[in-house]
Formats: structure tokens, sequence, C-alpha cells
């Protein structure tokens, strides 16, 4: 077991830790602070598996933009602070039945076909995962799919802006504001 | 001369094609048509009487071809000897007299057009009956007279009696007619052959068997027909019909074809005896039971049908002590005077306006013409000399008795029984006879009738039915005459003899003397109400009709009624139910569209952990 | 290292987010669950991409895809999020029924 490894698996037990807790807290806001934990872990195993750009983007953008979006979203629907009863459905019982069933078919599936392998850190050496290729390859081979990909953030912008326009406050031309 | 036949039966039939057509719009012209029609008809009728063979055994017959079956052909042939020709004299007379009289009778009836294109039709009908040469044309006149008569007795059917009545009379006959139509088969497929004339020649031909199971399937067609016990219960109820529908239908003619057909099939009878056994048990139940019924009705028509039950009864009883041509002899002089009885209780109805003798009496002043033709047709009903009810009644009981002492080919216990049971009926006629006589004529008049004329055409025709009433018996004189007239040699002389004509005499004597002599203590009264508790018995005709609704009217009923419960409840249940069950099904599996988008995921996600799981076991 | 690793870690990810989804009843928490599903999905494309040593690094490249996407689907959701709390002041995702048949007495009466 090398060192690679051990880091490996002491950042999944974090991970794996946190997004338990994340589905299965009591406390509304803290799941979300626990989902900063796992998202931030999980940006720790990029950087040992040598994906330096990958890494740094989901902290920027994950652990950064998403984690607060949803703090937001749990601010503006009136999220109790504290312990609240009623944070999961009925249904728990059978879910965590499909999920114990989903884990162990898949798990068995995957472990059984990739446990011969195993992945060579050293021969594509530290510059396999470095901004300067991945931009390169960004920029050269995937630029179209990039393009594309900005548009739908466009509509994605002005998609969240047009649903979450309250009716009366549209303006008049001549009116100053509400 | 061949051709005369068809016409006989075509005219009355075109009378009512065009009758039934063009009466209603033309109305002035219906009687004038149907009165026309039949007219010809009696006209042709003496042509081919005129022309007939006289000798037995030989007829005229004219073909217009056969009809091809596949198992025995059916020839469309009409046949005119002695015996046909005879009766279709009568039918023809005695239609002619009703539909002048009709004219009068139902002057002011609506549907006067219609009533009489059916009596023409129902006229054809009857004679190709008498006329036919085949069974099955035969039968075709038969049901034909089978559905007018329906719908004459059914002539006023806002009357609540018509209606059901009419249905009556047209259910029983076919129960019978089943039986015929049976009977046909069998014989002709026997035979070999549908034509009266093999039937005639080669009846004895036939094996026991086929004979005797044939004359009774015949039989059991008769019976409806001709209202004799156990299908007899049609015939009272049909007098809701019109008083010249009774007389023509119900008195003369349909009930007359009966016999008829016994005595033109008489060679096939003849050789079945123990058909003849079971017809003169019919027959002696059925002469001395109508008897006793015609004793204690108060409607005086319904006197009169049971009367005619009664006296059909004793043409059959003739028939069963092989004496066809006496039969006949009383069926020519009952359709006299039961027609000329049935015309003139219908002129008595017209005055009084009620059928009931109760509230007749008295009426021998206001209907005087009615009076004395009733008069004459009851002396002769009740046999009294010189009338022509005495000498056909005679003819019958010197059969009976040439029977009884072992003359003839049939037991001697049938010739017993039809001569005891018909000198009885001679005194319960008498007596019956006496009692309309009285109730309705004499006595103190218990109805307001105001005295008005008869009309002219109904008065004739009373008349004209007087006289063969009084002259036809005068036939029975002459010894053979009329037997070789009607081909049917085999039975003797229709002289009476001398025994029976002094006991018939004696009874007719008593049974009038004991019916006057009750009336006498209280002329208001009924002299029916002597027989006590009986009289109900016998008004109720035994109550027959009460044992054929619980016996068979109920069951039937009731089955009907438990079918259309299994039709709703089973049938229609299991469809509907396949409906509700679909819809319960649904709300079953609705259960799961509750909306729920995680239950919604849940189950996707198990049905997908459940496929890979059973494709890894089954592929590994 | 053995890819096993970075695989299982995904497997077991993926259905923590699994159970998130289907258990939690306030939608921001399904929303989070999501994340975790997307991650997941994240992590096995860049163990494999690193493992083949791809030229184009597809792998890693579709990650930053992935992560793009799942930023603006966040942004949409939680904008329907608010829409619905707006709406019924609450966000549980068990009391949005409205894709539901009724079920009952008047349920099975047929109605075209």
């Amino acid at each position: 077991m090398t060192i690679v490894e051990l880091l490996f698996l002491l950042l999944g037990a974090v991970v794996l830790g946190s997004a338990l807790l994340v589905v299965t807290t009591r406390h509304l806001i803290h799941a979300a602070l626990w989902l900063v934990v796992s998202l931030g872990a999980l940006a720790g195993c990029y950087l040992l598996l040598s994906a330096e750009l990958v890494a740094w983007v989901q902290v920027l953008i994950y652990v950064g933009a998403v984690v607060v979006l949803l703090l937001f979203g749990l601010m503006l629907t009136r999220a109790p602070i504290g312990p609240s009863d009623d944070l999961d459905s009925g249904n728990r019982l059978l879910a965590a039945g499909v999920a114990v069933a989903t884990a162990g078919v898949l798990g068995v599936l995957v472990v059984r076909a990739v446990k011969d392998a195993s992945i060579d850190l050293e021969a594509s050496g530290a510059r396999a995962g470095t901004a300067a290729e991945i931009g390169a390859a960004l920029f050269r081979s995937w630029v179209l799919p990039f393009e594309v990909l900005s548009v739908l953030l466009l509509a994605a912008l002005v998609g969240a802006i047009v649903l979450s326009r309250r009716e009366d406050e549209a303006l008049q031309p001549d009116q100053v504001g509400p | 001369m061949e051709a005369v036949t068809w016409f006989v039966v075509a005219a009355p039939f075109v009378a009512s094609a065009v009758g039934l057509l063009a009466g209603h719009r033309w109305r002035a012209a219906a009687a004038p048509i149907a009165v026309s029609g039949t007219a010809l008809a009696t006209v042709f009728a003496i042509v081919v009487v005129a022309g007939a063979p006289w000798r037995p055994g030989e007829a005229v017959t004219t073909s217009l071809g056969a009809i091809p079956t596949g198992l025995v052909d059916i020839s469309v042939a009409l046949r005119a000897d002695g015996l046909a020709a005879v009766v279709a004299l009568m039918v023809g007379v005695v239609a002619l007299v009703v539909q002048v009289y009709s004219t009068a009778y139902m002057a002011d009836d609506s549907r006067y057009p219609s009533y009489a294109a059916l009596v023409s039709l129902f006229t054809a009908a009857m004679l190709l009956v008498v006329l036919a040469d085949d069974l099955f044309v035969l039968l075709v006149g038969w049901e034909v007279m089978g559905v007018c008569s329906y719908f004459l007795i059914g002539h006023h059917w806002e009357r609540a009696d018509a209606r059901p009545a009419a249905v009556k009379a047209f259910l029983v006959t076919r129960i019978g007619d089943v039986g015929f139509l049976f009977g046909i088969f069998v014989l002709g497929l026997a035979l070999g052959s549908f034509r009266v004339a093999d039937v005639e020649q080669r009846a004895a031909d036939l094996t026991p068997t086929q004979l005797t199971i044939a004359t009774l399937l015949l039989l059991c067609g008769v019976v409806g027909k001709s209202a004799q016990f156990p299908l007899h219960v049609w015939l009272p109820d049909a007098m809701a019909g019109p008083t010249p529908i009774s007389a023509l239908i119900h008195a003369a003619t349909m009930v007359a074809a009966g016999v008829f057909v016994v005595a033109r099939l008489f060679p096939a009878f003849a050789a079945a005896p123990d058909t003849l056994a079971v017809l003169a048990v019919i027959a002696a139940i059925t002469m001395l039971g109508g008897a006793l019924a015609a004793l204690a009705q108060d409607d005086i028509k319904r006197v009169l049908a049971w009367s005619t039950v009664s006296q059909l009864a004793y043409m059959f009883g003739a028939l069963a002590v092989v004496a066809p041509a006496a039969a006949m002899f009383h069926l020519l002089t009952h359709a006299a005077f039961k027609a000329l009885l049935f015309l003139a209780a219908g002129a008595v109805i017209h005055v009084v306006g009620s059928n009931l003798m109760s509230e007749m009496g008295g009426l021998r002043r206001q209907t005087s013409t009615a009076f004395w033709t009733m008069t004459i047709g009851l002396a002769a009903l009740a046999g009294v000399p010189p009338l022509a009810g005495f000498f056909s009644k005679e003819s019958v009981l010197t059969a009976a008795e040439h029977a009884a002492l072992g003359e003839e080919r049939v037991p001697a216990w049938t010739g017993w029984l039809v001569l005891i049971a018909a000198l009885a009926t001679v005194a319960v006629t008498a007596a019956y006879a006496a009692r309309l006589w009285l109730r309705t004529f004499l006595g103190p008049p218990r109805a307001d009738a105001e005295p008005h004329a008869t009309p002219a055409a109904m008065r004739w025709s009373l008349v004209v039915l007087a006289v063969p009433t009084v002259g036809l018996g005068l036939i029975g004189l002459s010894g053979s005459w009329l037997p070789a007239w009607v081909g049917l040699p085999e039975s003797g002389a229709l002289a009476p003899s001398a025994v029976t004509v002094g006991l018939s005499l004696l009874l007719v004597a008593g049974g009038a003397l004991t019916m006057y002599a009750v009336w006498r203590q209280a002329p208001a009264a009924d002299p029916a109400r002597a027989l006590g508790p009986l009289r109900r018995v016998f008004e109720q005709g035994f109550h027959v009709d009460a044992a054929y609704d619980a016996l068979v009217v109920r069951p039937v009923v009731a089955m009907a009624r438990s079918v259309v419960r299994i039709d709703d409840g089973v049938v229609d249940a299991a469809v509907e139910g396949t409906g509700g069950g679909a819809r319960r099904l649904g709300g079953v599996l609705r259960l799961t569209q509750n909306g729920n988008l995680q239950g919604y995921l849940t189950g996707l996600l198990v049905g997908v952990v459940a496929v890979v799981v059973s494709v890894a076991v089954v592929l590994t | 290292m053995s890819l096993a690793w970075p695989a299982l870690l995904a497997v077991l990810l993926f259905s923590v987010g699994i159970y998130g989804v289907l258990a939690r009843r306030n939608a921001v928490l399904v929303l989070m669950s999501v994340e975790l599903m997307l991650n997941a999905v994240n992590l096995n494309l860049v163990t494999f991409d690193v493992w083949l040593r791809d030229t184009l690094h597809t792998g890693q490249v579709l990650t930053l895809f992935v992560i793009t996407i799942a930023a603006a689907e966040v942004g949409l959701g939680l904008a329907i999020v608010l829409l619905v709390y707006r709406n019924r002041s609450n966000i549980d995702v068990d009391r949005l029924r409205d894709l539901g048949e009724e079920t009952g007495a008047e349920a099975s009466q047929w109605r075209p």
C-alpha cells in the first residue's frame, strides 16, 4: 500500500462519511455544510489522482458557487435553524433498501471487473492533469462543446431569472419602483 | 270444369285482397265486394256440385303442378268429389248469409271493410281446406283459417275480453296444429305422397303403428280446431267476437273443419281402431260436459258456444263408430241451425243491447222474426221431429246403436259409450234449449228494450237459414242418397231405428218439460238455480280453464320470469361486472399513482436493480 | 494504485446519493443528493481518464463539463424550488402530488 493509496483511502472515508451525514442529518444547514466537506475531500481525491485543474475547478465551482447557491435556496425557503424532525419522507426504509441493493450490485460488478487493473500515476507524469494540458485539450479538441456549454449556461441564467421574477415587480417604463 | 274448382277458392280470395287493399279508402264498395265475392263462390260451388261425380272413390282433380321438396313432393291440387262439393256448397251458403247479415249488423262499425275482407279471406281458406287434394294445401287453408279467426275474434279490440280471447283461440288451436303437422309428416312419409287420393286408396297398406301414430297426431289438430276436450277452452271465450263471426266460424265452418278432415281421411282412421277408441272417449266426455256447461251459462252466446262443443262431439262420436255419413249429415244440419241460432241471437242482442239472459225476457213481441226463427233453431237443436236436427241426431244414435250391438268394426264398448253419452246429452240439450227459449222470450221482461225493427238484411238472413233447418232432414229419409253423394258408402243407411227414436223422443220431452216445470215456479228467476252447488261448476266449464292456468300458465310464466331474472342478474351482471371489475382493478393500480416523485423513482430503481440481478444470475 | 478503490468509492458515493434522493423530504436536500450522485460520476470519469492515459483527456474535460452543467442545473432547480415555495409555503417533495390520480370511491366513477 503506497502513501498515495493510504491518503486516498482516508480522503475517501471523509467523502463517504460526510456524504452520509448530508443525507441523514436532522439539521438542514448542517447538511449543506457537510456537503462542503464532502466535495472538498473529493477535490483532494482528484489531486491525488493528479487531476489538478479538475480539483481546483471543483473547489471553485462546487464548493464555492453551488453550495452557496444551495445555502441561499435554504435561506429563501425559510429553512429552520436547528434540528427538524420531518426531513425524511416515509420512503426512507425502502430508499435504504434500494440504495443498499444498488451499492451491492454495482459494487460487486465493478470490483469484479477492475480488480486486476491498476493506475500508473508515474508513467504519464505530473503534467497529465495540469491546467496547460487540460486547457490545450479543451481549446483544441473540445472547443465546440465548450462553446455550446457557454450557450447552455446563458440559457440557464435567463431561465432562472424568468422563473424567479415576481409578476407585480414588472416595472412600467415611467415607473421607478414598486 | 276443372278450372271452376279453382274459381270457387279464388273468388273470395280476390274479394278479400281487394277489400284489404282498397276497402278503407272506398268504404261504400266494401260490402258489395265482399258479398259478391262470396256469392260468386257459392255459384261456382253449385256448378261444382252439379258436375261432381257421385260414385264413391271418384273425384275430379285439377292440379297446378308439384313442388319438389327433396323427400315427398307437394302437389298444388284441388279435388272435387261428392263430399267436398256438398261441404263447399254449405260453406258458401252460410258465408253468403253471414256476409249479408253483417252488412246490417256491422253497419255502424268503423272497421267494417277490413272485417268483410277478413271474412272473405276466411271463406277462401275454408274452401281451400274442403277442396284440397294435397295435405299441405289443406294445411295452408287450415292455418289461414286460424289466423283469420284470431283477427276476427279480436275485431273489437277495444274490449278487454276480446284481446285475450283472440290470443287464447290462436294459441290453443296452434297447440293442436303442432300435432296436426307431424301427423301429416308421418302419413305423407309413410305413404310416399301427400295426396288425399293416395291416402284413400293406400291407407290400409300401412302398418298399424304408422297408422295409429299418424292418426293420433292428426287428431291433436282436429281436437284443437273443433274444440273438443281438452282443447275446447277457447270456444266459449271466442264469443267476445262479433256475432256473425260466431255464426260463421265457430258454429258452421271452422270448427266443422276438424270433422271434415277426419271424414276426408277416413280410410286411414278406419284402419286405426285405437284412434277411434280415443276419439270415442273424447267425444263422450265432450258431448256431456259441453251440454252440462251450457245449462248454467248466463250469456246467450256462451250457451250456444257450449252447445256447439257438445254437438261437434256428436259428429265425432259418429266418426268413432265408423259412421262418417252420419257425422257429415249432422255437420250439415248443425251448420244450418247453429248459424241460424247465432244470427237470431245477434238480432236479440241488437235489440236488447246486452248478451246476458238475465237482462232479457219477454222479448216475444219485440223481435218477432228472431223469435220464431230461433224457436225453429232451438227445436232443431233439441231434436224435435220433423226438423233437420232430429233426423241427423237420430242417424248418429242409430250408428252408435249398431256399434253397441256389435254390427260394426269397432269394439262394442265404444258403441255403448257413445250411445249412452249421446242419450244423456239429448236430455240435457233439450233442457238447455228450453231454458234459453224461456228466459229470452217469455216471462216478465227484465230489460227495457224499445221495440225496433230488425233490419231487412238480418231478417231475411234468418229466414233463408230457417229453410234448410226445416227441410234438410228429409234427405235422411231417402236412405242411402246422402252416403252415395258424399262417397262414403260403407256407412249404412241414415234411416233411424225405432228403439232409438222412441228413447230419444222420451228424453227430449223429459228434458224440456222438467225445465219448463222449474221455470214455472219462478218465471223471473234462472231455472239453473235448481242445480244448486253444481251450477257454479258447470258455469266455469268444470274449472278446466283454472286447471290449465295452474298447470301450464303459471309454471311457464314463472319460468319466463326466472329467465328474465337470470338474464338481468347473471348475464347482464357478468357483462357489467367485467366493467366494474376492470375499474376496481384500475383503482388498485391507481394507488401507486399518488404523485409522490420519490415513490416513482424508488419503484424505477428497484426494477432496474432486479433486472440487473436477474440478468447476472441468468448469465452466470 | 489499484483501480478498484476509486471505482468503489464512486459506487458508494452514488448509492448514498440515491438514498438521499429517495428519502429526503426537502427539495433542496434532494438537490444536494443529486450533486453527490454527479460527483460520483465525475470521480469515475477522472479515474478512468487517468488509468487510460488518454491523450485527449476526455474524462477530465467531460468532468469539467459535468461540473458546469451541474451548476446550471442547481441554479434552475433552485429557481423552481423558489416558485414552489411561493405557491405553497413549503418545499416538501412528497406534498407535490399534482401528478397523482385521486383514489377512493369518487375515483372509480367513469368520467370522459
